[in-house]
């Protein structure tokens, strides 16, 4: 049986969650005091994880922490079909990991910002703020050519392939909570369709603060659609 | 963080008790820094263990300061004897906790108001709270008591009701508005049906338009761990979160035609008609 040791508000945490749901793995759910007991930076948890973090995954014998290296285990071992983290497709398996480096970014700004706003840490928020938008910039273009690449019939997800991949999970929760941390995704067009993406597929899960997105797809557009 | 212009000036507010952080939470022979009302607090613990809060404009002015119901409280005016009671809180084996003290960007009467809503159950904490397709709010009585609000014979169906909930039950509420940042209310306890657990949001208006929620625990459950119990209210607020940082205007409009209500929405109506009665201005648009 796997082990997460969790916490509901934590992205990081929630990154897992939903991968393990959507590949349908059992696995048991060990809440962490995180906030406001600061259990993960107790002597007791830094046995687990020197480094005083969530979450920590726990399979069998085999321990692992930081939640984009779990996302790769996890894709990697119960993904039968092997897309979520595509090994047999060097250049898609490239793509999938310079993206999930750039869910550092997001996750170091635009949730940190998150913290900053909710729990009161103390950082920099202006510069959080500021670095999450460049990097939702960048995002929201690619996605704007990924959907023009993917023509109508394709989802776009952010790696090139028809199908979402971990990638696409390590991003999501940061900027899909970035109005938590005082960043708007207004400007962001393409980015709001993705997030509607990832919320329709099948095992999708939420965690607080987000909403299940509405279950119709939009329709083609108010000129269209027009009024009913 | 620079919130002079946010410096409250209603007498209303100024003299009520303001709850600050847990106690809980607090390290000894350490200062740290808070927003209330617009105005930078300092507060902490002397060597002594006597507890202490100034505002940092005013470091040689003590303000007067209270230890209740495991917070730190304080006020910036002439504020009453001391803060509401919860007579409950002294039955020996109850347990009384912080679940968190959490940020969010909307005034204090906002937060309050959705606190007494049961409208948004089944929507807003699906499988917690409330699920479709039992959506609608029975009818229910709202009174002012001795300066407070109480709503009373509040039934709603709920999947999970508390941490120790096992399956749905039809749940009893009993709301109470002790102050008008404070609200409260009383559940049937799944463990002793006899008896009532008690939430509470006590709300720190730090500027008009931004909070700091201390979400209160006082429950009869012998056997979840505290981060059990704080998990469950931590999950249940954070679903508020979204809701309530989308609320526009961010300040309550005490006007009673500027946002249409329902029926459900009683408790709601008399809040807001009770703040124009106690003439309170902060973090509200008042009527007219």
């Amino acid at each position: 049986m796997i082990t997460l040791y969790d916490y509901d508000l934590s992205v990081n945490c929630y990154k897992q969650r939903l991968l393990m749901s959507l590949l349908d793995v059992d696995y048991e759910s060990v809440p962490v005091d995180f906030f406001p007991g600061w259990e993960h930076k107790s002597e007791a948890f830094r046995k687990i994880n020197p480094l005083g973090h969530i979450p920590v995954l726990v399979d069998g014998d085999y321990v692992l922490r930081d939640a984009h290296a779990i996302l790769v285990y996890l894709a990697a071992k119960y993904d039968p079909s092997g897309r979520w983290y595509p090994t047999d497709d060097p250049e898609l398996l490239g793509e999938v990991a310079q993206w999930m480096l750039f869910a550092e970014g997001t996750t170091n700004t635009a949730s940190a910002a998150r913290l900053h706003d909710n729990l009161g840490y103390e950082f920099d928020v202006d510069t959080l703020r500021a670095g999450a938008h460049r990097l939702f910039r960048v995002l929201d273009e690619h996605l704007w050519f990924r959907e023009q690449e993917a023509g109508p019939d394709g989802p776009a997800w952010v790696a090139a392939a028809p199908h979402p991949t971990v990638a696409d999970l390590a991003i999501f929760p940061d900027v899909m909570l970035s109005e938590e941390g005082g960043i708007s995704r207004l400007d962001y067009p393409a980015l709001r369709r993705w997030t509607d993406r990832v919320r329709r597929l099948d095992r999708f899960v939420l965690m607080p603060g987000i909403h299940p997105v509405s279950a119709e797809r939009p329709g083609p557009g108010p000129m269209a659609a027009g009024r009913s | 963080m620079d919130a002079s212009d946010q410096r409250c000036t209603d007498p209303t507010v100024l003299d009520l008790w303001h709850p600050l952080v847990a106690v809980s939470e607090m390290a000894t022979d350490n200062v740290e820094r808070t927003l209330l009302l617009g105005f930078e607090i300092m507060y902490g613990t002397d060597r002594d263990g006597t507890r202490f809060a100034v505002r940092v404009d005013e470091p040689d002015e003590a303000l007067p300061v209270l230890d209740r119901h495991g917070y730190l409280w304080t006020s910036l005016g002439a504020p009453p004897a001391d803060v509401f009671t919860i007579p409950e809180t002294a039955e020996p084996d109850r347990r009384t906790l912080n679940a968190a003290s959490i940020k969010v960007a909307t005034s204090a009467p906002r937060a309050i108001e959705n606190f007494l809503d049961m409208g948004h159950f089944p929507y807003v904490h699906t499988d917690y709270l409330g699920v479709e397709p039992h959506t609608e709010v029975a009818e229910y009585r709202v009174e002012i008591e001795n300066d407070e609000l109480w709503a009373r014979d509040c039934f709603f169906y709920q999947p999970m009701a508390a941490a120790s909930a096992v399956g749905g039950q039809l749940s009893e509420y009993t709301y109470r508005v002790p102050h008008p940042y404070c609200v409260m209310l009383y559940k049937s306890s799944p463990t002793d049906p006899s008896r009532s657990d008690v939430i509470g949001l006590f709300v720190q208006a730090m500027t008009q338009d931004t909070i700091r929620a201390h979400n209160f625990l006082s429950v009869i459950d012998e056997t979840s761990s505290d981060t059990v119990l704080r998990r469950f209210q931590q999950i249940i607020f954070s679903q508020d979160k979204p809701i309530l940082e989308n609320q526009f205007p961010t300040r309550l409009p005490l006007d009673p035609r500027v946002e249409t209500p329902i029926r459900a929405d009683r408790s709601a109506i008399v809040y807001r008609r009770w703040l124009t009665e106690l003439g309170l201005a902060y973090a509200v648009i008042p009527a007219g």
